[in-house]
């Protein structure tokens, strides 16, 4: 066996550090790997356009931008705003504490479209978690104001990666007794939909606790 | 049947208008970049399944180098101004909430009634694609909503939905280009290859020591390859089946789920994972492209720890 192909993911991990464009960076780095395990070019890049050409569903979810956009044109994010500056007791830690066990639960039923980055994220829980932090500490500074929203994205994040597979038909849960079946060891997937509830306990404690210490965190850089 | 290949021509449909009014869009320098970019993934929605392999091959280096050489950019002007918009949203008051709630509110009870009742049997819905057609539909019921009630210019919607399509850029097919060099990856045999190297430096003797490389080598097979199911089958085969299950006798179930798990751990940390972690930096418009990253690490590590005291606990400790 030849370990060549593996530079094809030191040229990723370059091309990452040092901020080259992405897509030019993973097109080089499939090519170059294809290459050095000695595919042809031609076919390197027809594996290449082939798998692109099947994910193309990844790439759907852009179309709930229209509607999201529209609605921004009419102040969705600022009523997002005032409806958190109205609300007594709401802390960035506390709705994004909310999101978190609403989002893992969602996915835990299977739903894990239901929310996300574009269709929840950008319209709704950012600018809420944003303005729970202006509400308790005043404008924000650049720095702050980025970390709360990049801890919004983070959120969502955590929920659905640690709700999901609680839900018996999903990808995951089937890869997982797919694989096991190949090593002719049966297993149900509820039985592994079980064993993936304690770790969705301890990442809502963690991230949990980490929400509610960030606003704390705010409160002390005033 | 309404299949995937319905939302694949509606999607077309949005990105070839997006590259029109991209052109037109005079406050963007880079304009014509981003026209021709969102034309290539247009065509590539609309035409993909007629190219063959190779064409598609050769359609992804077009987009690559599109955005290769920086000829996207973004705009500068929005449609209405922020008091503008404070003073729509006073007007509109919370209402405005619900033409975006339809969209969830349709995937989710759609999905249900779907799968649980006779509805399934109709043959209505592609199964395989059930929550994602129902996604597409709510999207096109809440636009008749924003029309109907808003009644914003015509082109609004879409204008706006470049507008936010720009914002995210390149970053918008990176996920999809990811999952291309995953295959190119697997046809090239990089999978057999690190589950060699993990399944040769294994300790002889210490379960413990094992479960901990079979969650290390997972999670960062994970960060590389930016897929937990990438690296799943690889490790599993390394270390998982024959060293743990077979070996100490250890809870296959125990040892599949939360192994897998240990790789979404990996997920947190990687840019490679793009949908999750760099697309959303897009998206909220935030200066660090890895500022989701550093805020997901905090939480990755500790809850690692965790998936590995759970392993080696409930998956072996505890039940022998």
């Amino acid at each position: 066996m030849t370990y060549l192909p593996l530079i094809g993911i030191a040229l990723v991990v370059a091309g990452f550090a040092l901020r080259f464009n992405p897509l030019l960076v993973v097109a080089v780095a499939a090519v170059a790997t294809g290459l050095l395990a000695g595919l042809p070019f031609v076919k390197v890049l027809a594996t290449l356009g082939k798998s692109f050409n099947d994910n193309r569903y990844v790439s759907i979810i852009w179309i709930v931008l229209p509607v999201i956009g529209v609605l921004e044109r009419y102040g969705l994010q600022q009523q997002a705003r005032t409806l958190i500056g109205r609300m007594r007791g709401a802390t960035t830690g506390r709705i994004l504490l909310a999101y978190l066990g609403f989002r893992q639960i969602f996915a835990a039923l299977g739903l894990t479209s239901v929310a996300g980055h574009p269709q929840t994220v950008r319209p709704l829980v950012a600018p809420m978690a944003e303005a729970a932090a202006e509400k308790e500490h005043g404008e924000l500074d650049e720095d702050t104001r980025e970390k709360v929203k990049a801890l919004s994205a983070a959120t969502d994040n955590v929920g659905l990666f640690f709700g999901e597979d609680i839900f018996i038909a999903i990808g995951s849960i089937l890869l997982i007794q797919g694989s096991m079946a190949g090593f002719g060891i049966e297993l149900t997937p509820l039985h592994l939909s079980l064993w993936a509830i304690p770790t969705a306990i301890c990442a809502f404690f963690i991230h949990g606790t980490r929400l509610l210490l960030f606003d704390r965190k705010l409160g002390r850089s005033r | 049947m309404i299949t995937l290949q319905w939302l694949y021509v509606l999607t077309g449909a949005m990105f070839a208008a997006f590259a029109v009014l991209s052109a037109r869009d005079r406050s963007n320098r880079k304009r014509f970049g981003n026209a021709v970019f969102w034309a290539l993934v247009a065509t590539s929605f609309w035409f993909g399944d007629y190219l063959g392999d190779l064409g598609n091959g050769i359609l992804v280096l077009a987009i690559v180098a599109v955005a290769g050489a920086h000829f996207v950019g973004r705009g500068e002007t929005l449609s209405t101004s922020i008091e503008q918009r404070v003073e729509f949203a006073r007007r509109l008051g919370s209402k405005l909430f619900l033409p975006a709630l339809i969209i969830p509110i349709t995937a989710f009870f759609g999905t249900l009634l779907f799968n649980y009742t006779p509805l399934k049997d109709t043959g209505l819905i592609d199964p395989k694609a059930t929550t994602l057609v129902l996604l597409g539909i709510g999207v096109l019921i809440a636009l008749g909503v924003c029309y109907a009630w808003l009644r914003p210019p015509a082109l609004a919607p879409v204008d706006e939905g470049r507008r936010l399509m720009d914002s995210i850029g390149w970053a918008g097919i990176l996920p999809q280009m990811l999952a291309a060099l995953g295959a190119v990856f697997a046809a090239a045999g990089v999978g057999n290859i690190i589950g060699g190297i993990a399944g040769a430096v294994i300790p002889s003797g210490s379960v413990f020591l094992a479960v901990v490389l079979y969650a290390v080598g997972m999670a960062l097979f994970t960060i590389i390859m930016g897929n937990a199911f990438a690296a799943f089958p690889v490790m599993v085969a390394a270390i998982g089946v024959p060293i743990l299950v077979h070996g100490a006798g250890a809870d296959p179930a125990v040892i599949g789920a939360v192994g897998m798990l240990s790789g979404f751990c990996g997920t947190l940390l990687t840019p490679m994972a793009a949908n999750f972690n760099i697309v959303p930096a897009a998206l909220l418009e935030l200066k660090d492209q890895y500022g989701v990253i550093r805020m997901q690490v905090a939480t990755a590590i500790p809850l690692f720890v965790c998936n590995i005291l759970i392993l080696y606990f409930a998956g072996y400790a505890w039940a022998h």
